[in-house]
């Protein structure tokens, strides 16, 4: 049996005042069983990726409340891990189906962020985070700051290099109308730009997004490929220590290639068969590491960048991160561009697509592996 | 639902304005916070803002404003049938600064007298409502005053920009002689979160980002719209909009289409930040100071929580300088100015 998205959906991203964490939840699942054809009633499970439902928004109970709300026959759960909710979601719905629990999957990812002041949204997200670190008044842009500068220091990468991610990222967003920022950047913008963790600035940190995706993921026995269909090759997590300081190296993600590498053993492909990836780029240093760690090059090497299309979206950087929605949305966008779909900013080939979800500072890394049928 | 009325009733007789002389600089701030002065600067469009000093509070600045005005009016205190003071720093929750100020201006007994509290726009709500009772023939003239020590937070990114001052404007029927007409009235207002002080706190709370475009941005360019109905913009020569920094004005008066030459005159925010509900009431004054006659003038204030008032006023004579007097205009007061420390300004805001 093979495991498929049959439909996908994505809500625009950003500062949504009017728009709450129901509503937009409700948005991205009606629009993805609707673009799978399917009906609620055949619907067997909900699985909802989310990290701040309680904090933000006073509703935890996510997975009833979408069962319920969509008129779903089957029944629903809440996943949580941290900025890795949506990957994990995903990856739920995976076992779900190869366990035999459930055949048609709604997997959605969501959060609202913006209805908080950034303080209680920074409070809220270090809970990602382990107790050393909030002790210490970290927040993760300081985290992934200290992982910037080790790296800088040993590679000899410069804030440049950094830069040049989030004027990629931004460029890549002003063609996709669901970006937060769909407009350039230069880079001297990037470097001129307000300092937010030395040597992060602005235009290196993801924004606080308000947003949702929805998947709806089918298990199916023929090996015949449908039209417009989408196969899961590989879902795979990994986790690690929540805290850098008990990390053996700030120069990786371990989590990121502990998952990688199974999910190329379990796709049975390489990294040099992966055509499009979306990376999960929270800070430019994340994409960075991300490019390396997931085998596309050398260590030490991700600042020059490499010559495959790298978040087509404008990953977390420009086209938002909602935290929980971020890791179905990168399956979302990989779905569209191997349907042909992507509209302006398809990629020329598109074949075999990758998503790289992390939670934390690297305490979660999920890695998918899908593949096109046309 | 607001009337569309024309008055023909009410002038302004006597206006002033009071800025303390005490400034910091953003820079200042913002080198005391490890924050990069310049990027703060460029970011809000504001380079520094008025401080009260230890002695001041919102009762003397009006009252500093209000004899300003008096002094540019032909009326006597005791002519005043209302006194209206818009604030958000009352000195006393309950227990009015009108009837304090009024007292100390020799009004009398017999007025109509309330404090105002609507965010950054009580101060022309208060013009708003003398102009209406003048109109209504239930008193010959009246004093509206916005007046603040701003409150922010140490290490908000309030502290930036709220700054101190107050604005006084007499309004009067034909007994007296009118620096302007006032015309036309409006007001827009809705239920948003964007800027709030519960009760018993010392400090305002804010929404970050959202005090913009659903805040700010619907309220001002929204109300402004509909204020002007058909009529367009370029037929004022003087627009003031409410400027709780450098950057929100000018945006709002881009999608309005309000040209730079006619927002400069009453455009105070880079020199004293924001003065809350003095901000929009200050620009008025400076507008009325420097405007030629039959100059058209545009004023929409804004306060958080959320509301926009405009208003319409044509000008009847020009300021001589027998009126602008040493110390009473607020260019000499603009001039005159004394920098103060981060140190300094704890101090004197009783912070340390």
């Amino acid at each position: 049996m093979k495991v498929i998205i049959a439909g996908s959906y994505q809500t625009r991203f950003g500062e949504l005042w009017e728009r709450s964490l129901l509503s937009l939840l409700m948005e991205a699942g009606q629009g993805a069983m609707k673009d799978a054809g399917v009906q609620a009633s055949e619907i067997d499970l909900v699985v909802v990726g989310n990290k701040l439902g309680g904090r933000i928004s006073e509703q935890d109970h996510l997975g009833a409340l979408m069962a319920d709300k969509l008129r779903v026959k089957g029944r629903g759960i809440r996943v949580e891990a941290a900025c890795a909710s949506g990957g994990i979601a995903v990856h739920q719905a995976v076992q779900a189906i190869k366990t035999g629990e459930a055949e048609t999957v709604l997997v959605l990812g969501g959060e609202k962020m913006t209805d908080k002041n950034n303080g209680v949204v920074g409070a809220a997200l270090m809970g990602a985070a382990s107790e050393e670190e909030r002790r210490t008044g970290l927040s993760f842009v300081g985290l992934y700051a200290l992982m910037a500068r080790a790296y800088m220091e040993k590679f000899g990468a410069r804030r440049r290099d950094l830069a040049k991610v989030a004027v990629k990222n931004h460029k890549q967003a002003s063609l996709n109308p669901k970006a937060q920022f769909p407009r350039e950047i230069t880079e001297e913008m990037a470097l001129k730009a307000i300092m937010v963790a030395e040597p992060l600035g602005l235009f290196d940190c993801s924004p606080i997004s308000d947003g949702a995706a929805g998947l709806v993921v089918r298990g199916v026995k023929t090996k015949k490929a449908g039209k417009r269909e989408v196969e899961i090759l590989a879902s795979e997590i990994a986790t690690d220590s929540l805290g850098l300081n008990e990390r053996e190296s700030l120069l990786e993600i371990k989590a990121t290639k502990e998952a990688a590498g199974r999910a190329y053993v379990s796709a049975g492909v390489g990294p040099e068969e992966i055509d499009i990836m979306e990376v999960h780029d929270c800070f430019t240093i994340a994409e960075i590491l991300a490019l390396e760690d997931l085998g596309f090059c050398k260590k030490g090497e991700g600042f020059k960048g490499i010559d495959k299309p790298v978040n087509l979206s404008g990953g977390l950087k420009a086209c938002g991160h909602p935290v929980g929605a971020t890791g179905v949305k990168q399956m979302v966008e990989l779905t569209h561009h191997l349907r042909r779909e992507a509209g302006e900013r398809q990629a020329d080939k598109a074949d075999m697509g990758l998503a790289h979800n992390v939670g934390g500072t690297g305490g979660t890394a999920v890695v998918h592996i899908l593949k096109g049928s046309i | 639902m607001i009337k569309e009325k024309k008055f023909t009733k009410v002038g302004i007789i006597g206006f002033g304005g009071y800025v303390p002389s005490y400034r910091i600089r953003v820079k200042e701030i913002a080198k005391a916070r490890q924050k990069n002065g310049e990027q703060i600067v460029e970011g809000l469009g504001v380079k520094q803002k008025a401080v009260a000093g230890r002695d001041e509070d919102a009762v003397s600045l009006a009252v500093e404003a209000a004899w300003r005005a008096l002094k540019r009016s032909q009326c006597k205190p005791q002519d005043v049938g209302a006194v209206l003071v818009g604030s958000e720093s009352h000195p006393y929750a309950v227990k009015p600064t009108g009837t304090i100020v009024a007292e100390i201006l020799g009004i009398g007994k017999e007025y109509f007298c309330a404090d105002l509290e609507f965010a950054c726009k009580a101060g022309t709500t208060g013009v708003v409502m003398i102009g209406a009772m003048i109109e209504a023939g239930l008193i010959e003239c009246g004093i509206a005053i916005g007046a603040d020590v701003a409150q922010s937070r140490p290490g908000d990114a309030l502290e930036y920009t709220a700054g101190t001052g107050a604005a006084a404007v007499i309004l009067g029927s034909k007994k007296f002689k009118w620096w302007a007409r006032l015309e036309r009235v409006s007001s827009f207002n809705s239920d948003t979160a964007d800027f709030w002080r519960r009760a018993g706190e010392d400090f305002p709370e804010h929404g970050g980002r959202f005090t913009g475009e659903p805040g700010y941005f619907e309220h001002v360019i929204e109300g402004t719209r509909r204020f002007l109905g058909k009529r367009k913009m370029k037929i004022f020569d003087q627009v003031v909009l409410h400027m709780p920094n450098g950057k929100f004005p000018r945006r709002a008066a881009k999608r309005l289409g309000v040209e730079e030459r006619q927002l400069e005159t009453g455009f105070l925010v880079e020199e004293i930040g924001n003065p809350y509900s003095a901000s929009a009431m200050l620009g008025l004054v400076r507008v009325l100071e420097e405007a030629r006659k039959g100059e058209r003038l545009l004023v929409t204030s804004y306060g958080s929580g959320a509301g926009s008032d405009s208003l319409e006023l044509v000008l009847m004579r020009k300021l001589t300088n027998s009126y602008k007097g040493k110390g009473v205009d607020l260019e000499s007061q603009l001039a005159n100015t004394e920098q103060i420390s981060y140190t300094n300004y704890l101090i004197m805001r009783g912070l340390v």
